[in-house]
């Protein structure tokens, strides 16, 4: 006799505009699990309808949460009538902070195993297995949840986003959910959305390539910057650079900023401070510009070029320029 | 006023940290230390308290709670450098491999122990297992509403109010003590210990209580309770020395070199 085939739900950010690049990373591991159930906490845009579904969801529900989901406890409730509601045996969320609160809240609320920034790899004799990269990207765990449902936050840049040749048209369905006290006790005072992408750069989070730079720039990001935009890369920050005024605090990677893990990294005058490389230790190529021969963040690179970032990463920009001009000719 | 920390016992950033037996990571008196972000927590608290007035500092008191074995006093100690006025351990052999349910329901018992608490103020995360969940946990199992991820915390007429910074928004929130707040490393800069409360520290009595004296159900922490299990832990091999190149005047076409070589642009 077969197991029945799991129901897996994602949790849609921005249900509002567009599916963002770590959700439709989450649609691809989910539909690796069992059939999809996407879930909105908000109208969502024709859009993200579409996208959804071209990522493989099987089912859209969109529930009411009663009060503004920002509070991320009127989201978890929110979400866990869905999860009951369809008797998903996995949730999947993109690992932000207020997600991460979301995620541990609606385990709580449905007695599920919470899993904080893994890979779902399947589900053995019913019980989802993960993998997860610890210390700064020294040590790989895999945990099993023991629990029946299992609620996990995924990182971007985790798998590639792929469509599903045969999409099917979505019908939404909707629920209502009525907070509790304790869920709206807190009071949104004001909400302000920055960008978290500059112009035509990626979001720092999700980008594929990103260029980083530190305590050596000396406060002038122009390079960091100009390389960036030649390979469509987001620009990134040491905490000492944010500190500093530099840059904003939203372009800060380190275990209390950003954790990012992109193709490709670029660190310009940067020495590798723990807090830094625990943030990008585990991106796939490690790239790094310093005048320090001795640098930290040496040990950890692929390709170390020992030098004055004002010079290299400009001389940089203009090869890589040259290369895709040639390229699109 | 009356405020809560909990903080924890970690292996230092920069040490060699490693997992044991039984998947738990290891934590030794030789490299564990307070959890650096909990001294954001702290100064938080204590800033509060001095900011009352002389009368009301003295019925004032931050308590330091933690759950570990006993070379976790480490932790409570460096606190009472800081100047926190109580500190409390919760200790059972019963607590070892609890998962982040387990641990918030023990810190929620706790500070229900205390009794009369206003504040509970947590660092952000733990620079071990970075979850970020606990403080989420804990104020759902008190009860109390949550203010997490402060970069600025204020407290007048019974009222916490907090920005929140996240990725790319930025939050104005109020609530009603009492009140669970997580403060960021960007909230504050923790003071140095003066030497009168390093030398006080030493001796200062740490309080133990057990589960039984919090009235937790043994079988529902620990690795008994647990909902996930760790089923291999592994040191990843090391990466291969990096490729060092010495700019001299072509470190810029070496880097894009190496980009276009690899096909990564």
């Amino acid at each position: 006799m077969s197991a029945p085939t799991p129901t897996v739900a994602v949790l849609l950010d921005t249900p509002a505009t567009e599916l963002r690049s770590p959700v439709k990373e989450l649609l691809t591991i989910a539909r690796s699990l069992g059939d999809v159930v996407a879930v909105a906490l908000a109208d969502p845009s024709e859009r993200v309808v579409s996208e959804a579904a071209a990522h493989g969801a099987q089912r859209l529900v969109v529930v009411d949460p009663g009060a503004d989901p920002a509070l991320t406890p009127v989201a978890a409730e929110a979400l866990a009538a869905v999860v009951r509601e369809v008797d998903a045996d996995v949730v999947l969320l993109n690992a932000t902070f207020e997600n991460k609160e979301t995620a541990a809240l609606v385990a709580l609320l449905v007695e599920a195993g919470l899993v904080v920034d893994a890979r779902p790899d399947g589900l053995v004799e019913g019980r989802l297995r993960t993998s997860k990269r610890v210390f700064a990207g020294t040590w790989d765990v895999v945990s099993e949840v023991v629990t029946e449902r299992a609620v996990v936050t995924v990182r971007a840049n985790t798998v590639v986003a792929e469509p599903v040749a045969d999409p099917r048209a979505l019908e939404v369905e909707r629920l209502a959910s009525t907070p509790s006290a304790r869920a709206t006790a807190a009071s949104l005072v004001s909400r302000t959305v920055h960008p978290v992408s500059t112009g035509s750069r990626p979001a720092l989070a999700e980008a594929a390539v990103v260029v980083a730079g530190g305590r050596g720039t000396l406060g002038d990001f122009a390079a960091v910057e100009d390389l960036a935009d030649a390979l469509g890369a987001a620009v990134g920050a040491t905490r000492d650079a944010v500190d500093e005024g530099w840059v904003e605090h939203d372009t800060q990677i380190g275990q209390t900023g950003v954790t990012i893990a992109p193709r490709v990294y670029i660190g310009a005058g940067i020495s590798g401070a723990p807090h830094h490389r625990g943030g990008m230790q585990a991106s796939s190529t490690i790239i790094t510009v310093n005048t320090d021969p001795e640098a930290p963040i040496i040990e950890i690179s692929d390709l170390a070029v020992v030098g004055d970032l004002a010079d290299v990463l400009p001389q940089a920009a203009a090869a890589v320029r040259e290369h895709l001009a040639g390229r699109s000719r | 006023m009356r405020i809560v920390v909990p903080v924890k016992f970690v292996p230092d950033i920069q040490s060699d940290r490693r997992f044991g037996a039984g998947g738990r990571v290891e934590r030794t008196a030789a490299d564990g230390t307070l959890n650096e972000l909990d001294e954001n927590a702290i100064e938080a608290a204590l800033r509060l308290v001095e900011a009352l007035g002389p009368e009301a500092q003295e019925a004032s008191e931050v308590v330091v709670v933690t759950v570990g074995p006993a070379e976790a006093d480490l932790a409570l100690r460096k606190a009472y450098q800081l100047g926190a006025h109580r500190g409390i351990r919760v200790s059972d052999d019963a607590l070892a491999g609890s998962d982040y349910f387990a641990t918030a329901a023990v810190l929620a018992a706790a500070v229900r122990s205390v009794g009369d608490v206003d504040l509970v103020v947590t660092g952000m995360a733990a620079l071990d297992g970075l979850g970020s969940v606990v403080p989420a946990l804990l104020a759902a199992d008190l009860g109390w509403p949550q203010l997490l991820l402060a970069r600025r915390l204020d407290v007048s007429d019974g009222v916490a109010s907090v920005t929140r910074e996240l990725d790319g928004v930025t939050e104005e929130l109020t609530a009603p003590l009492p009140v669970v707040v997580s403060v960021t490393d960007h909230v504050n800069t923790p003071r140095y210990p003066n030497f009168a409360l390093i030398m006080a520290a030493r001796t200062k009595e740490i309080e133990e209580r057990s589960l039984a004296d919090l009235g937790v159900d043994a079988t529902t922490v620990g690795e008994a309770g647990a909902r996930t299990r760790v089923l291999t832990a592994a040191p990843r091999p090391p990466r291969e020395p990096a490729v060092v190149h010495v700019d001299k005047g072509e470190g810029g076409l070496a880097l894009a070199a190496y980009l276009i070589d690899h096909r990564l642009v």
